[in-house]
């Protein structure tokens, strides 16, 4: 592995990150506005935070952390429903980051478990294909949590070889249309967005653009080490400096304008897209992988009766869950932060996940934001 | 959901192989299928299935043109 990890301390370079945090001050003087970058993964989150990366921006430049983790905007309505089914006795497979994010009854997966619940934790949808088929006298459901990066792996075993005793509740959501909505949502007003990485790996560049036309902001497709995460914030800024708005790939080494066309399209093949709801976020168009029709025979919405998730209020009392994973403020901003919710005792979904911006900030320590100044 | 890990494809079999993370971390029962890899390669590795060969000529270039590029603009001031 010596290799691989050559190439990733090229791209955690402090010598480097210097330089472009210096054209980064450089450019934001002369911009001199307020400017709004946002990305949408958590795994940019954490690279920024981790990095101390915030702490390195000039006072007129802000990052902030929009709906980019799938726990935090997985529907409560489908965590309650299956938090049922586990109850009535049918096996729940899940990841373990979302049995312990609660719904809109208050409880979890995980508390549903000591309630007698029938559950298991898988790190893969094909462990949860092999547990199935050990388990061949039990009815068993697997919840599909995730993003278009997540999604395919469930359709390829879906159409490869499905155990007949599972089933499959689908929560997956498409990224793109997402990041139109934010681009079209007035109380952000948005100056330039850094595109998920991995995401974008398996979508291409290609499904953002009709949003890019619509909307001309910066759009820069990133990497997480540090190295390139400062070089999109460096990029968005030159653009906005030059009046310009682009496409532009920083992560080549990932990401493509195609992406991966196999993986797009297995996963098409078993979903379609429809209208679906993002929890803390609102409902997006063409954003919720739906199984089709013909997969109706491992559907659990089919099977269980499970309607299809819409918006209501299901946040506890007092928390600011919606504005946090919609990025119109920061945890620190949240009553609850730190206070009655913490990583041990979690009150909303962006506390539990770790790709959650609260989780993230809490276990950095982050209580405030400092500024450098160069 | 952006959290993937690349790893160095050290067996294939069938639809699924075996991936070296490094550290020690080796993980059997990766789906291979979904994209074009051989033994050697190293994958981008996200919930159990590789959905990309890592570039690594690409990576070393990213790093080569932005240490020129920002040389060359230093100058140029």
């Amino acid at each position: 592995m010596s290799d691989l990890k050559s190439i990733l301390m090229l791209y955690r370079d402090p010598k480097l990150a210097k330089r472009l945090t210096e054209k980064i001050h450089e450019l934001a003087k002369e911009i001199n506005d307020y400017t709004l970058i946002m990305h949408v993964c958590g795994t940019h989150e954490w690279t920024i935070t981790h990095y101390g990366i915030r702490s390195l921006m000039p006072d007129n430049v802000e990052l902030r952390a929009g709906p980019g983790c799938p726990v935090c905007i997985t529907p409560a309505s489908d965590i309650d429903a299956i938090i049922k089914l586990s109850l009535d006795g049918i096996i729940v497979m899940a990841y373990g980051d979302i049995s312990r994010a609660k719904g809109g009854k208050g409880i979890s997966l995980e508390d549903a478990k000591s309630m007698g619940g029938k559950i298991k934790i898988v790190y893969s949808v094909q462990d949860a294909f092999l547990l199935a088929k050990e388990l061949s006298d039990e009815d068993i459901v697997f919840f599909g949590v995730g993003f278009d990066t997540t999604a395919p792996a469930t359709a390829y075993m879906i159409k490869r070889d499905p155990p007949k005793n599972l089933s499959v509740l689908s929560s997956y959501r498409y990224v793109p249309p997402a990041v139109g909505a934010l681009l079209e949502a007035p109380d952000l007003a948005i100056d330039g967005i850094i595109n998920p990485g991995h995401s974008s790996t398996v979508t291409g560049m290609k499904p953002y653009k009709e949003y890019f036309d619509k909307h001309k902001k910066p759009m820069v497709f990133s990497g997480f080490e540090p190295i390139d995460v400062l070089i999109s914030i460096y990029l968005i800024l030159k653009q906005i400096r030059d009046g310009k708005a682009e496409m532009i790939n920083e992560y080549t080494r990932s990401v493509t304008w195609n992406g991966n066309v196999k993986a797009m399209k297995t996963l098409l093949s078993v979903f379609q897209l429809e209208e679906g709801y993002w929890r803390g976020f609102g409902i997006v168009d063409n954003s919720a992988f739906e199984f089709k029709e013909e997969f109706d025979f491992v559907n659990a919405r089919v099977k269980y009766g499970i309607r299809k998730p819409t918006a209501r209020g299901e946040f506890v009392e007092g928390a600011k869950c919606a504005d946090v994973i919609k990025g119109k403020i920061d945890p620190i901003e949240c009553p609850l932060y730190m206070k009655e919710c913490t990583p041990d005792n979690p009150k909303g979904p962006s506390m539990v996940s770790i790709e959650g911006t609260c989780r993230i900030w809490a276990e950095h320590k982050v209580t405030a934001i400092l500024k450098c100044r160069i | 959901m952006c959290l993937g890990y690349p790893g160095r494809i050290i067996e294939i079999k069938g639809d699924f192989a075996k991936v070296d993370f490094g550290s020690g971390v080796i993980k059997d029962n990766i789906i291979i299928s979904l994209v074009d890899a051989k033994v050697g390669d190293y994958v981008i590795v996200h919930a159990g299935y590789a959905i990309q060969v890592l570039d690594e000529e690409e990576a070393k270039k990213t790093i080569e043109i932005w240490n020129e590029y920002l040389k060359s603009i230093s100058e140029n001031r």
